[in-house]
């Protein structure tokens, strides 16, 4: 597969002969491509396409379980982050990630949004609080909550509870983040909320949205990236790819014919 | 369809008989209980120690307060072993080989007949010590403890999902934060239960302590002496011949019973707290 990049704009992350593996079974198989930074990268392909699992190498999620292995190099700015001896805490701070089912931690709203925080060894209470106030305004979920912050977070909507994840996910500037299916547990208007949330954080970092919703693709995205059995089919800015698509697959699949 | 329906009525029938004849034997001990020992309580059966055989009155304070010191040094022994245990095999070990070996081994511990546990640590402690001891009853107490905590706990913590502890490493934790911060929060109710409970299960044992802490008629809180504990007590002073004895082996069951009955209570009213909050 031959190498893509015709963003235009300052490139973020820049993904090279890249193959992914769970044990022999291979799962992405050499992807070539880079992503412009502070936009919207939409990856969608049908079920079992890798979207996840391409989403999980940015931060190394796969490192958790064993016998999972990743193979050519994967550079956000400068960093190859597929290097051995990177340290892995340092890239999630860079590389930020909200999961498809909102994962509330068992304490209140405030620790919730202290946590990565307190992780990065801010100790200091009112920054602590500064910036705790000002993750949940940028997740505009401050009005709704800010006169609970001591209340546990699991008792919030399924909605609250997402945004509460974005603002988490934040509070401790990344660079990079990381949306995976995160509306696909959601009503339509807590989703729509979401939306203008990404549209919004999207002008100050680099986005990548798994998403099996190609409405919603279309609505956010500047580029979108189409998978399909752990292969690129077809990568291109948003608008071209929805309006005329090259591959026959990626028409296929924006009409509906499988997935 | 009529078949159908008859089957469904006779199994609805047997079951409901069986859970009635449960509750029925449950409710017959504890109200008998009540019924012939609740007049044997009074103050001085807390605020007396033993007085010498056949003579009236007399309380339990040796037997109260040496079970409290047995019971709590096996806890402080048992519990934190079997909850970081517990922890280990969810956590560390999973399906590793090892893992699953400790993990069949404490299964199997969990169901030792508590009398071959007693013999066990005397061999191992009492015969070298040179006699009975608390300590001995208290690691009897604990090794019956150990394994019920390392499996629950090992139950309890799969129970919590996997997105929580990922969505914790995306946030950079380290595994010690994310174990300790995250999972044993969400599963904290779980945890204080099966402390609880684990308490409870050690709080009627006799077996194991007639061959550890054995008793004694005095009281004396030493570490390295025999201690009276209120099972033992109960069963000493129910096999004797005076009746100031049975008084007193009835007001030690009544105490027994409903401490037992009062940590399967706690730990209940300790989830609903926790839940409703």
């Amino acid at each position: 597969m031959k190498y893509i990049c015709k963003i235009d704009g300052k490139q973020k992350i820049d993904v090279r002969n890249f193959n992914f593996y769970y044990g022999n079974k291979i799962a992405l198989k050499d992807l070539n491509f880079c992503v412009k930074e502070n936009t919207i990268l939409a990856l969608i392909g049908p079920s079992g396409s890798g979207k996840t699992t391409l989403a999980r190498c940015f931060n190394r999620m796969h490192d958790l379980y064993a016998n999972n292995r990743y193979e050519g190099e994967i550079f956000i700015d400068d960093t190859n982050i597929l290097d051995p001896k990177i340290d892995l805490i340092e890239l999630r701070d860079r590389v930020g990630m909200v999961f498809q089912k909102p994962t509330a931690f068992p304490m209140s709203i405030f620790e919730n949004i202290a946590f990565g925080l307190k992780l990065k060894g801010i100790k200091n209470k009112t920054e602590l609080k500064d910036r705790v106030e000002k993750a949940l305004k940028d997740a505009a979920l401050w009005d709704e909550v800010k006169d609970r912050l001591d209340k546990l977070a699991t008792n919030l909507s399924g909605g609250q509870q997402q945004r509460l994840c974005i603002a988490r996910a934040i509070a401790v500037d990344p660079e990079v983040l990381v949306f995976d299916e995160s509306t696909a547990s959601l009503d339509p208007i807590s989703t729509s909320k979401i939306e203008d949330l990404m549209v919004e954080l999207s002008k100050k970092l680099t986005i990548i949205a798994v998403t099996h919703n190609l409405q919603q693709a279309a609505r956010v995205s500047e580029y979108t990236l189409f998978l399909m059995d752990g292969e690129v089919i077809e990568y291109d800015k948003t608008n071209i790819m929805f309006t005329n698509p090259k591959d026959k697959k990626t028409q296929d699949y924006i009409m509906g014919r499988f997935g | 369809m009529r078949k159908r329906k008859i089957k469904n009525y006779i199994g609805l029938s047997i079951s409901t008989i069986s859970a009635f004849i449960g509750l029925f034997f449950l409710f017959w001990i504890i109200v008998s209980l009540i019924e012939k020992g609740f007049h044997y309580i009074n103050w001085s059966v807390f605020t007396q120690n033993a007085v010498s055989p056949g003579d009236e009155g007399g309380g339990l304070k040796f037997a109260i307060f040496g079970q409290l010191e047995v019971v709590g040094l096996a806890s402080l022994l048992g519990i934190p072993t079997g909850i970081l245990g517990g922890i280990y095999l969810s956590e560390y070990g999973k399906d590793s080989f090892l893992s699953n070996i400790i993990r069949n081994v404490s299964d199997a511990m969990t169901s030792i007949p508590s009398i071959i546990i007693g013999i066990f640590v005397y061999a191992l402690v009492v015969v070298p010590m040179g006699g009975f001891s608390v300590i001995a009853g208290s690691i009897a107490l604990a090794l019956l403890m150990i394994p019920i905590v390392i499996s629950s706990i090992d139950n309890i913590l799969k129970l919590v999902p996997n997105e929580l502890r990922e969505a914790a490493y995306a946030l950079g934790a380290p595994k010690y934060i994310v174990i300790f911060k995250v999972v044993a929060k969400e599963a904290i109710v779980g945890i204080v239960s099966v402390i609880l409970l684990a308490i409870s299960r050690i709080l009627g044992e006799t077996a194991p302590l007639l061959f550890t802490s054995f008793n004694s008629n005095f009281e004396s809180y030493k570490l390295n002496k025999p201690i009276a504990t209120l099972t033992v007590t109960m069963y000493d002073y129910a096999m004797g011949p005076y009746d100031s004895w049975h008084h007193l082996a009835w007001a030690a069951a009544i105490i027994l019973t409903f401490s037992v009955l009062l940590f399967n209570i706690a730990s209940r009213l300790f989830s609903y707290w926790r839940f409703s909050r």
